[in-house]
């Protein structure tokens, strides 16, 4: 296997984009990838998008975005894995240029999702559940995440002000992101007072409904070398599946895919959690980032919300957790959410995070989830 | 719009609760498998579940599918049933505030929602207080 690594990094402002289309955000963001990363022409290209027949009622995007983007006739594929498509179009990227079939490829991810109303939306996302037995019997994706929260604090003891914490450090982190959807703070007593979603989660423990893309061009280290960019290295990736009906799982506070990713990236790294020095995990919902810390190995199970609570996730903590904003603040359209993450810690370790960079990081680690955690992506990052 | 036979085809699993079980490691599924996860035995033979268990986590929807708006706010427990099957559901005729874990619940047949706007009717399990 070639080594691969990350050259150019792409994201524009992510919010309601009402005045821009699917494929001008798209090109818009894959064309600063392409610029940052100084290449002539891409070889292949990955896009990571969840529902785009939904959303704005239209399939086979990954041609009419290789189109729009004047690269045809490139191969471009479009993946699909819920809200873990763009980690899953990254690692369908490394995988074919650590194979040798391609050196330079353009791994993206998008979503517009504003297109449709508030109805339509929770219906598009509720197909990453069970259909005929999760969302035929009245449940959403606030729900199901709320089924966990209860069953963590149940279990462990997690309190409601945990849950909160997690929100008003992503929000602090997140208005140092002039890129992010909701880039303010947030009070504890702003969460646990806003409007119930589903018990006991309200709609401050939610990440929003967002029109965005991201992108980042990757290539062999050889190439990498004699482009003279600053080199982020892709040292491990990791992919896992699991029950996709929470109901069927044997736990419902244990995120097997999430475990076994992380295994499976760590182990390519030749990496343990505790040689990470930044995280970028996916918190669509407060407990979500709980239930990550400990199925990656941050911290024991149980002792999330505590880890939380006591700082230690923050930007000046000894395992920061969602420099960007997390999901929470920089926003969540689906497919882009794991390339973003991925722009994210290139970021961190090329240290451009501006006033939320955390100081000599040089390992970074990012985790992609899909649906209630029926899939997971991880990858470890190093500095070249 | 989705044709019938969609809905048609649960019609055993949602009405008469059917589930089957494998034969060597007698683990039972619901809905019913073709191939068990457990031991990858394709040995499996028709079986009910059982028809009371207990809660062991729930939600309250207040912001619902546009489905069941008609129903918000409302129950959803995931519920262990007296034969380790372990499925979701609706938790109804009981005051939110008697909602817990380990609550002993069985099941009934409802309605569930009005599929569209002359859509059919959707039926299948709840779950109400076992007292
Ligand atoms: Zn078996």
């Amino acid at each position: 296997m070639r080594e691969v690594a990350v050259i150019g990094i792409g994201m524009t402002k992510w919010g309601e984009l009402w005045n821009k289309s699917l494929r001008d955000i798209y090109v818009e963001t894959a064309l600063m990838a392409i610029d940052d990363s100084g290449v002539d022409h891409i070889d292949s290209m990955y896009v990571g998008c969840m529902s785009s027949g939904i959303f704005v009622g239209q399939e086979h995007i990954a041609s009419l975005l290789a189109d729009y983007l004047g690269c045809a006739p490139v191969p471009s594929t479009r993946v699909e894995t819920a809200c873990a498509s763009g980690g899953l179009a990254l690692r369908l990227g490394f995988m074919e240029v650590a194979s040798g079939m391609s050196d330079i490829v353009l791994v993206s991810g998008i979503e517009k999702m504003t297109d449709v109303g508030g109805d339509e939306a929770t219906y598009a996302l509720g197909t990453a559940a069970d259909q005929e037995y999760e969302c035929y019997n009245g449940i959403t994706f606030p729900g199901l995440y709320a089924l966990i929260a209860v069953a963590h604090m149940d279990k462990y003891g997690t309190t409601r002000k945990q849950l909160a914490e997690v929100a008003v450090k992503n929000h602090r982190n997140g208005s140092m992101n002039p890129l992010a959807q909701f880039p303010f703070e947030v009070t504890l007593d702003d969460v646990l007072h806003s409007v119930k979603v589903a018990d006991p989660l309200r709609i401050l423990d939610c990440s929003p409904i967002t029109d965005g893309a991201a992108a980042a061009i990757i290539c062999p280290v050889e190439i990498a070398k004699k482009l003279n960019k600053p080199i982020v290295k892709i040292t491990g990736s990791g992919h896992a599946t699991d029950a996709i009906a929470i109901s069927q799982r044997k736990d419902m506070t244990w995120l097997e895919s999430t475990y076994q990713a992380g295994k499976s990236a760590y182990a390519m790294a030749g990496k343990s959690p505790g040689d990470i020095d930044v995280f970028e995990v996916h918190d669509c919902f407060t407990i979500a980032e709980l239930c990550v810390m400990e199925a990656l190995g941050i911290v024991d199970k149980g002792k999330s919300g505590e880890a939380v609570e006591r700082g230690r996730t923050a930007l000046e903590g000894d395992i920061p957790v969602n420099p960007s904003g997390g999901l929470k603040s920089k926003g969540h359209p689906v497919g882009a959410t794991g390339i973003a993450q991925a722009v994210e810690i290139v970021k961190q370790l090329r240290e451009e995070s501006g006033k939320r960079q955390i100081k000599g990081a040089r390992i970074g680690l990012t985790q992609n989830m899909g649906g209630s955690g029926a899939s997971t992506v991880v990858h470890i990052f190093e500095r070249g | 719009m989705s044709t019938p036979s969609r809905y048609w085809r649960e019609i055993p699993q949602r009405y008469r609760l059917e589930a089957n079980s494998c034969t060597k490691c007698k683990q039972k599924f619901f809905p019913p498998r073709l191939i068990c996860p457990e031991c990858g035995s394709r040995d499996l033979v028709k079986t009910k579940i059982a028809e009371k268990g207990k809660v062991i986590s729930y939600t309250i929807i207040r912001v619902p599918p546009s489905q069941f708006k008609d129903q918000a706010p409302y129950a959803v427990g995931v519920i262990e049933l007296d034969d380790g099957v372990k499925l979701m559901g609706q938790i109804v005729d009981c005051d939110f505030e008697d909602l817990k874990l380990g609550k002993r619940v069985k099941i009934e047949f409802r309605k569930l929602f009005k599929k569209g706007h002359s859509g059919i009717l959707c039926y299948g399990y709840k779950f109400v207080p076992d007292s």
